[in-house]
């Protein structure tokens, strides 16, 4: 039986985010905690699910296992659907082999079967690590009064953001004719944010064509649309005015959890009407003891502070000691820094534990060397040591020893 | 759990509570920042591995059915037993309940069907994270008719005599005496509102004391059948607080803010379960000034807060002051207000440089919606 849906949604979820280091080793990107509650991949499917699309398939091949527990039945997201719903596509093995994701566009082109079972007039492209809010229904219209073959959301950027990104060269009336991958001279400032909408059977017919040609590297950026261009389809270019943030990278992955904390941000996750969901487990309203100070900061259910918190992202069940300091840092679910420890410009990774009186991280002004300054990273289930110092810019993903204090 | 239905009486003692109960039933008064009253029982029924829980209705069930739900938060929502929400059921013989007894009779059929071999029945006046297992084994272990729940614990003179029932205990552990809202003080074996029942006996005893015009559970069937029952104690010896007036709401809430009073609620192996409601988490503003105090998501906290516990989506504003306050959902705290032994209802607005003051032993009470 077909399940006849106008537009579904495919989300790439299946980058393995070696640029997050520490942070992805054993979970995919798009399950790295963001915002103090969420994981990166609750906007894509929040946006889904507020834009009224109700079939999205999530496309990974790496560590999918936190991943797949994670987005489960897709209840949190109201995405457990009699008919549609979300569904974790992994690759598969087939009669005629089997065959890893070898590009974004053979990603989607092995999983055509799934998308034929909703026969869909449209299909939605989406990333797995982007944080924003968008409506895609509008994005739909806009591609259908223009007859498009594929629309393609663009953002305009500063001409100094603008070469690392591809940029879409437009017409007037939005129609591309030209697209540069990270061009050093930028003709116009519009950033493709990795988001298309395609015609069900054009799109088809390029993914065929892109899977018969051994030269490609199967990916939309460089091969599908590059074709497209060239065999003159009608490709929009669809502009979004709004908070967008890839969080591919350590640094990008700090500011925009950091960019929370701004009153002004046009990202409000607290309006009600355009609500990011995630899934939430039973926990206790968070504590703040009698000697804490806390400011400027995010701070979620489950957490308890007994020390300072300044300009800090909080997750469920963290711990901030008595005399702990933790001020323009990130906190991921179950992390605990103990009493008196000092940790400033680092993201520290699920369930570590940061010893008494360990320092981590560093603010830039203390920094000897200002050019190597970074962000200092815990990974996952990592002990530092009581009394241990951890610089800034580490990234750490094995126990550190402690300091024994005479 | 093997064959054990849960039942939870929603209505029972609000009118000892009845500022809070206007418009809500029991079940459904807000504790601890984001809780439901019901969500301790049905938790520790969940926790406990029982399997289909029934809750009794009587009036003002409205907002417990949407807090409830398919019973999904708390793993109930099954295609075999789970949640079932039992609306008052009327028919010639059996309006609107006027007790226990008549509710039971109302539900027989369900209870009949549900195959359980005990009745786990709970009212839901207590914050108590309960393992129920112990009590089954001893229950069946014992062959008991009934089993009650009660704990040792001391009645202050505000409540001798007061919605609660006594039991006296002989050295076997069957109850050998009961009282029935006593003028006691002191150390006593408080019935906490929670037994076990073997589902023969309690078809046998509901319909033999509806057949007499008694529907006074308690009374009827508990305190009049001890001598020719097998009725069983059993102690609860976690920590519990009960809500048996305005004053114990707002000291069961101000305890939360005591971390062994946290830890012994909510131990990690035991969640309590409720609604989820996707709020954002709590945003603490510049000047913001915090100390010991409870939040729940959807908090923006711009202002100075102490002693307090905050339950979901409350404001305060910049430069107000809350202190020794529970502020339900959605309160509104407006710039430079002073708070002080307030308990706001939900979705309460307190304007700016408002000055309002209770005291602990009688804090301020603000009816839902109000603006101040």
């Amino acid at each position: 039986m077909i399940i006849k849906k106008q537009c579904i949604a495919m989300v790439l979820a299946g980058g393995q985010g070696s640029r997050l280091y520490a942070l992805t080793q054993g979970i995919a990107k798009p399950a790295v905690p963001f915002g103090g509650k969420y994981r990166i991949i609750d906007f894509p499917l929040s946006n889904c699910v507020n834009s009224g699309i109700d079939t999205v398939g999530v496309l990974t091949q790496y560590q999918p296992l936190e991943l797949n527990e994670y987005i489960g039945n897709g209840r949190p997201w109201d995405l457990d659907r009699a008919r549609g719903g979300v569904f974790v596509l992994p690759p598969y093995q087939k009669s005629s082999g089997s065959d890893w994701y070898t590009g974004t566009a053979n990603a989607i082109y092995q999983n055509m079967r799934f998308i034929n079972r909703y026969d869909p007039d449209y299909v939605l492209i989406l990333s797995g690590d982007h944080i924003y809010k968008m409506n895609y229904a509008k994005m739909l219209d806009f591609h259908k009064k223009k007859g498009a073959d594929c629309t393609i959301a663009v953002l305009e950027v500063s001409r100094e953001e603008a070469s690392r990104f591809g940029i879409m060269n437009t017409l007037e009336d939005g129609r591309i004719f030209e697209f540069e991958e990270k061009p050093a001279e930028p003709k116009s400032l519009l950033a493709s944010m990795g988001i298309y909408i395609f015609s069900t059977e054009v799109m088809r017919k390029y993914l065929e064509e892109d899977n018969a040609s051994p030269a490609s590297s199967n990916d939309f950026g460089k091969d599908i649309i590059p074709k497209m261009l060239s065999m003159d389809a009608s490709l929009y270019a669809y502009s979004f005015s709004g908070y967008w943030k890839d969080v591919g990278t350590i640094g990008s992955l700090w500011e925009a959890n950091m960019d929370l904390l701004d009153p002004s941000l046009p990202l409000d996750l607290r309006t009600s009407d355009w609500r990011i969901y995630a899934r939430n487990d039973g926990r206790p309203p968070q504590y703040i003891g009698p000697d804490a100070h806390v400011q400027n900061s995010i701070i979620t259910e489950g957490a308890e502070v007994y020390g300072t918190v300044d300009f800090s992202v909080l997750f469920p069940d963290t711990v901030v000691g008595k005399d702990a300091t933790v001020r323009d840092s990130i906190i991921m679910p179950g992390a605990v820094v103990e009493d008196g420890a000092v940790v400033e410009y680092a993201i520290i990774a699920e369930n570590s534990v940061i010893g008494a009186g360990a320092k981590v991280g560093d603010r830039p002004e203390d920094t000897p060397d200002k050019d190597n300054w970074g962000i200092t990273v815990v990974g996952n289930n990592v002990n530092i040591g009581a009394g241990a110092t951890v610089p800034a810019k580490m990234i750490v993903d094995q126990d550190v020893q402690g300091v024994s204090v005479v | 759990m093997n064959r054990v239905l849960g039942i939870i009486f929603s209505n029972m003692h609000e009118q000892n509570i009845s500022e809070v109960t206007v418009h809500r039933c029991m079940g459904s008064i807000p504790v601890g920042g984001r809780y439901r009253l019901i969500d301790f029982p049905l938790s520790n029924m969940a926790n406990s591995g029982i399997e289909q829980v029934g809750v009794v209705t009587k009036q003002n069930y409205q907002s417990l059915m949407d807090h409830l739900g398919s019973g999904r938060p708390w793993d109930l929502s099954r295609k075999n037993g789970g949640l079932v929400i039992l609306p008052p059921f009327g028919n010639e013989e059996s309006g609107i309940y006027r007790g226990r007894v008549e509710a039971l009779v109302g539900i027989m059929g369900y209870i009949k069907h549900s195959g359980a071999q005990d009745v786990l029945m709970a009212d839901c006046d207590t914050l108590a994270n309960m393992d129920l297992k112990p009590m089954v084994a001893a229950h069946r272990e014992h062959g008991a008719n009934i089993t009650m729940m009660y704990k040792r614990m001391d009645i202050p003179a505000s409540l001798s005599g007061k919605d609660q029932s006594v039991l006296g205990i002989g050295e076997d552990g069957f109850v050998t005496d009961m009282l029935i809202n006593p003028e006691l003080t002191g150390e006593q074996n408080v019935y906490l509102n929670v037994m076990i029942a073997n589902r023969d006996f309690l078809e046998q005893v509901v319909a033999s004391s509806y057949s007499r015009s008694k529907f006074n559970f308690e009374k009827d069937v508990l305190q009049a059948g001890i001598e020719k029952n097998r009725i069983l104690s059993f102690e609860f010896e976690g920590y519990i607080s009960r809500f048996n007036s305005m004053r114990s709401y707002f000291s069961a809430n101000m305890q939360l803010l005591d971390l062994a009073t946290r830890r012994s609620l909510f131990p990690p192996s035991r969640p309590v379960y409720t609604k989820v409601r996707d709020e954002a988490p709590v945003r603490f503003g510049l000047e913001s000034k915090v100390f010991n105090s409870l939040m729940a998501d959807g908090c923006l906290i711009e202002g100075e807060v102490e002693n307090s516990v905050l339950f979901r989506g409350v404001t305060v504003s910049k430069g107000a002051k809350v202190k020794n306050s529970i502020l339900m959902q959605g309160t509104f705290v407006g710039a430079s207000s002073s708070l002080e032994c307030v308990i706001t209802d939900k979705d309460v607005t307190i304007r700016d440089e408002r000055m309002i003051m209770g005291f602990e032993t009688y804090p301020v009470y603000i009816a839902k919606g109000s603006t101040v």
